[in-house]
Order: C-alpha cells, then structure tokens, then sequence
C-alpha cells in the first residue's frame, strides 16, 4: 500500500505561540492544523477545500518542510520526513515542487523568464553544459504552451495566466514527483483559471504528474481532483472521491459548502439559502468545544458540544461527524 | 515595483537612463552633468592642471584671476585653479573609496540582519541607535585626535561612520524583499540561504544601494572638507578642499577673496548635485517616490 502513496500525512499538528507585548511573552497557541490525516496516490490529484485560514497553506507548507511541525508525522515517497534537517530537505525538495497562488510576487522581477524557469536545476546542480541547459528551458516552456523567444524576456512583461504557466514550467523543471499546487488559479480572471487548469490536468495526463491542489472554488476542485479533503478550522471534516463527494455530500459543512455555490435552477437557488452556513468563522485561538462546527452548524446535536467526533468510514467516504456514527 | 521602474532600471545603456532623467528632472539631470564633470576632473587632474599644485612662484603672489591663472594664485603663488584641481582628485579618492567602504558595511550589515533577523539583530539595532545618537563631528574628532589625521584614517572613520548608519536602510529593503513570495519559491525549490541573498536579495536591493552610494560620496566629501578645515583631516601639503578654505583663504580672505570663494563654491556645486542628482536616482528608481 504505502509503495502506492506519495505521501502519507499521519495526525499532522501545527500550532502557533500567540504572544503578547514588547517581550513577545507566550500567553497561548493557536492550532492552525490540528490533526490532519491523509495519503496521496502517484498519479492522482488529491484536493484540500476549505474556507481561508483553515489551514491549507500551512498542511502545504508542512509537507515541504517550510513550516516547523510541532507533531504527527510526514511520510514522502516511503521515507519518514518528520525529522529530516534543513540540509535533508535541500534534497527532497527537489522530488516536491510548489506552484504559488500569486503569480505576480513569486517571480523575481528582475530575473529573465529561462533564467526564472532554469533556477531549479542551477540549485541542485543539474544544469549540465550550456547547451543541455538551453534546451531544457526551451523544452520546458514549450510544455506549458510558452514561445521559447520569451525566454529573454523579464517577468512584469506578461500576463498573470502567462506568469502561472512560468510557474508550473519551473515547478516541472527537476521532474519532482509531487508538485504542491496551493491555490494556483484563485488569483487569475475567470477566462483564464480554465485554461490553466486544462494546462495542469493535460501537463497531469502526459507526464503522469502528482498533484496536491487546494483551493477554495470548489468549481475548479470538481473539475480536476480524483480525491477531495474538506477541512474546517484544522481538521479534516470529510474525505471522499470525487464523485462521491460532491453528488452525496455528508458532513454538514461539506454540504453548506456546496450549497455556497450558486445553482443556475432557480428551485434549486432557493433551497441553496435555507442551507448556506450561519455565522462567521470562529476564532482560532478559542476554537468551539465539542465538533469545532457546531456553532454554526444546523443540524447539530446536542452531545455535538461535549464530545469531538471521530472520523468514521461510511461508505466511500470518511466524516467526522455525529450524525455519522 | 512598478513596471515603468523597472524598465527605467533595466534599460540597458546608462546613457538612456540619464538622457531620461535630463528630461523627467532636469535639476538632478544637471547635478548629474556637474557630478560627472568633477568626476572627469579629478581622474585627469594631472593631465588638466596648468601648474604642478605644490609649484610655487614667489614673483607671483596674491594674484587676481587672469587668463594665465583662471582662479588667482595664492599667497606663495601657487595656481588656485590647478590646486582645486587636484583637491577634486583628493574629494574623488576620499568620496569613492569611503562611501564605498561604507556602502559594503551597510550591505553585509543591513542585509544580514535584515534576512536573519532574530537576537542577533535586535542586539545590533541597539547598537546602531547608540551610534546614531553620536553627533557625527563629535565622534571624528575624538577618532582623529587619537589615530591622527591622514587619508587613510579618514577613509576607515568616514566609511564606519556612515556604513553604520545606512546599515537601516539596507535592513529595511531586506526585510521588504525577504517577505516577497519569490524568496519563499527558492527556497521552496531548496536553495540555500547564500544563494537566495545573491540572486534574490541583493539584485532586489540594488537600487537603494546606487542611492546610497551616490549621497554618502557627497556626505563623506563634505565631512572630508569639515575635519580638513579643522586641521584633523589631510595634512598640508596636500590640497585639500576644506584645508584651502582653512589655511590661505581664511587669512587672506580680504587680499585676496578668490582664494576663499574658490574651494567654497567648489565644494558647494559639487555637493549640491550630488544631492540633487542621488535625489533623482532615487526617485526614478523607487516607486513609492514617484511624483514628489
Ligand atoms: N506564520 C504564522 N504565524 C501565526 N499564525 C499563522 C501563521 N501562518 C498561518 N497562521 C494562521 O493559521 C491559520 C491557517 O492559515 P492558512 O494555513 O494560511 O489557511 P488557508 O491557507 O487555509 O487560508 C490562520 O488562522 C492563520 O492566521
Ligand atoms: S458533529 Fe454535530 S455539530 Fe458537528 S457537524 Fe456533525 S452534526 Fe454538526
Ligand atoms: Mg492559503
């Protein structure tokens, strides 16, 4: 089995020291990812949803190393992670590969686009002689559907979807094994998140590509994922297939989510309203007893305060939710 | 940045940059013409100079501006102009190599502190507030009066002075680009530290760097005049700027005013287009400046 996964995520913990005053005193922490569990197939696309400030950036960032872990464990391609040093990950990093939501600050502004795009290899000491290198730049762009004559030319010259691709031609550059997409279109016009996203799925299909992609626009989650994970203040609420998940939703908040989504049929519109999630998100420093969703959840019960529920397997998918147990 | 900066700083020939900045700043443009001219002057002072500056003529003492001697002559008949001459040499040598001094301590300073940040920086920032509060003559005095003066001395002193002091700037441009998502992708990608500080740190601080270096020269030409005058910088012979003023033309100020006004207006041209054109640079190379 675990020759099958990529990664395998196990009761990931990460919190925060919140402090106070000049001194930076520690009065308390905030658990920005509090338990997260779950495995990524070679080839697959595994989705995190989830409102912003769940904690999908940080479940990312663990993965890679880019943010101390304070428990659980991170198993990337049958090696465990959890301890492995700065300069041991300098390694790793290469088979992990991240494309950033914003395609305008994660590019050097005053780097040319192959230089931008050949920067991986230089680092790991792949580049190879110079003719090697050139052609793997030119090839790389022509993968993402890039003129190999931009090479020369610098980031703030081309459009946002025209940045993205640069991005995913970096990211492709080492031949990682995982790449980490964290919101890559979220920040791109409407017309052109399809395009890149096409690009991800075709890219996913020719080169037989690992993705894990997070997101919030479940539109684009539905379009690309194999699997999908929702998350709600640091915990994953409810795991399924893609199929099953968005045509049986189970967890309420999977459900609210869904229903967030404007639906085209009016009858539909107007059931949408009756479940669209009360309340504003709670506070993570004070985060609610019980199932953390309860306080805005309508259909909670009344042990739903008391007792955390448990992620239980039903069917194809796996909730954490006492309506489910 | 924005993208108009940018091309600005990118473009390739200097000339253009400059032909730009005639036209956007005319002021800084023209302090940049002046810049470059005592820049001319003070490399070639040896091939421009009519007279050798220690030639003395005692037939010729206290001479008013002539055709022979654009600038006068002194009170042992030495030519003012070929003395300002090599004067500017002496402000070129000084201005570059201590503003240079202090632009590298600023950078290595600034830069580390900025991209580490931590205990390490917080201890040094206190340091560097005592250093500031420090009133600038006050510390050199005291420095020279205990090492002696001397072109060295003055270069070491004046490049720690202001290297210290420029070190904030520094860390906060660091610390602006060390947020930048593109620092985070590399080391994402798993670049080392050093190799992030080279190709992502230091290009992206660059432009303050070039603003800086340009107004410490005219601070540190200044400063180099001030403790001269005082007699703790360059010993005489040697002409310096601020021990011309000092010695003939504060003496012979009423007999012969030239050899006051000389020095004075040359050290003022010179230090006011520094100023003005660094004033430009900095406009044209920052954003956040533009329009004022
Ligand atoms: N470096 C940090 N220091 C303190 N709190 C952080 C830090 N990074 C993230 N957080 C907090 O952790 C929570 C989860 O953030 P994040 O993972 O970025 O959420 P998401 O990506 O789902 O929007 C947020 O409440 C955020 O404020
Ligand atoms: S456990 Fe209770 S409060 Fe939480 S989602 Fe399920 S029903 Fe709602
Ligand atoms: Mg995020």
């Amino acid at each position: 089995m675990s020759d099958n996964n990529i990664l395998e995520v196990k009761d990931l913990q990460v919190h925060f020291p919140v402090t106070e005053g000049l001194l930076k005193r520690r009065v308390g922490s905030i658990a920005a990812v509090n338990g997260v569990s779950f495995h990524i197939k070679r080839g697959e696309t595994f989705s995190l949803v989830g409102e912003s400030g769940c904690g999908k950036s940080t479940t990312a960032l663990s993965v890679l190393k880019m943010q101390s872990v304070t428990g659980g464990q991170i198993i990337f391609d049958g090696k465990d992670i959890t301890q492995h040093s700065p300069g041991q990950m300098r390694r790793i990093r290469q088979k992990m590969q991240m494309v950033y939501q914003d395609p305008f600050g994660s590019l050097n502004p005053r780097m040319k686009i192959g230089s931008i795009i050949g920067e991986p290899l230089r680092i790991h000491g792949l580049a190879g002689d110079k003719e090697q290198y050139h052609a793997r730049i030119a090839s790389l762009m022509k993968t993402v559907g890039l003129l190999k004559d931009m090479a020369e030319r610098y980031p703030h010259e081309f459009s946002g979807g025209q940045r993205q691709r640069i991005c995913i031609a970096r990211a492709l550059a080492l031949d990682p094994k995982l790449i980490i997409c964290d919101e890559p279109v979220s920040a791109l016009d409407v017309s052109i998140q399809a395009q890149v996203v096409n690009l991800l799925m075709d890219l996913q299909e020719r080169l037989g590509l690992t993705y894990l992609f997070i997101a919030h626009d479940l539109s684009v989650v539905r379009h690309i994922s194999n699997r999908v994970a929702v998350m709600y203040l640091g915990k994953i609420v409810e795991e399924a297939d893609r199929d099953t998940l968005f045509r049986t939703p189970k967890h309420p908040y999977t459900k609210a989510l869904l229903a967030a989504v404007p639906e085209a049929d009016p009858e539909l519109e107007a059931q949408r309203a009756e479940q669209l999630i009360i309340g504003e998100i709670p506070s993570l420093r004070s985060p609610p007893s019980g199932c953390t969703f309860h306080t805005r959840c309508s259909q909670a019960l009344p042990t739903c305060k008391q007792y955390e529920p448990s992620p239980r397997t039903d069917g194809s998918s796996t909730i954490a939710c006492h309506l489910y147990t | 940045m924005s993208e108009v900066t940018l091309q600005a700083w990118r473009s390739n020939s200097l000339l253009a940059f400059h032909r730009k900045m005639l036209r956007d700043k005319p002021l800084g443009g023209i302090g940049g013409l002046i810049f470059a001219l005592f820049l001319f002057c003070g490399i070639f002072a040896d091939l421009i100079a009519p007279y050798g500056m220690n030639e003395t003529d005692m037939r010729r003492v206290l001479q008013a501006p002539s055709l022979a001697h654009w600038m006068g002559t002194d009170h042992i008949g030495r030519d003012v102009f070929s003395r300002i001459l090599h004067g500017a040499q002496l402000s070129v040598i000084i201005g570059f190599l201590a503003a240079g001094l202090a632009t590298i301590l600023s950078i290595v300073l600034g830069v580390l502190t900025g991209y580490f940040g931590g205990k390490a920086d917080m201890l040094i920032q206190r340091f560097v507030d005592a250093w500031m509060t420090f009133p600038d003559l006050v510390l050199l005095i005291v420095v020279v009066s205990i090492v002696g003066p001397g072109k060295g001395q003055i270069i070491i002193i004046l490049g720690c002075l202001y290297g210290i002091a420029g070190s904030r700037i520094i860390r906060g441009s660091t610390i602006a680009v060390r947020e930048n998502m593109y620092t985070h992708a590399a080391q994402s990608m798993g670049a080392t530290t050093l190799h992030i500080l080279w190709f992502h740190v230091l290009p992206n601080v660059m432009p303050v760097v070039i603003v800086l270096f340009t107004t410490r020269v005219g601070a540190v030409i200044l400063a180099e005049a001030g403790l001269s005058f005082l007699g703790l910088g360059i010993p005489p012979p040697v002409p310096s700027w601020g021990s011309m003023l000092s010695g003939g033309g504060r003496t012979y100020m009423y007999v012969g005013p030239w050899l006051a006004l000389a020095p004075g207006l040359a050290l003022t041209v010179v230090v006011y287009s520094i100023n003005v054109y660094g004033d430009a640079l900095r406009d044209m190379l920052d954003p956040r400046m533009r329009g004022r």
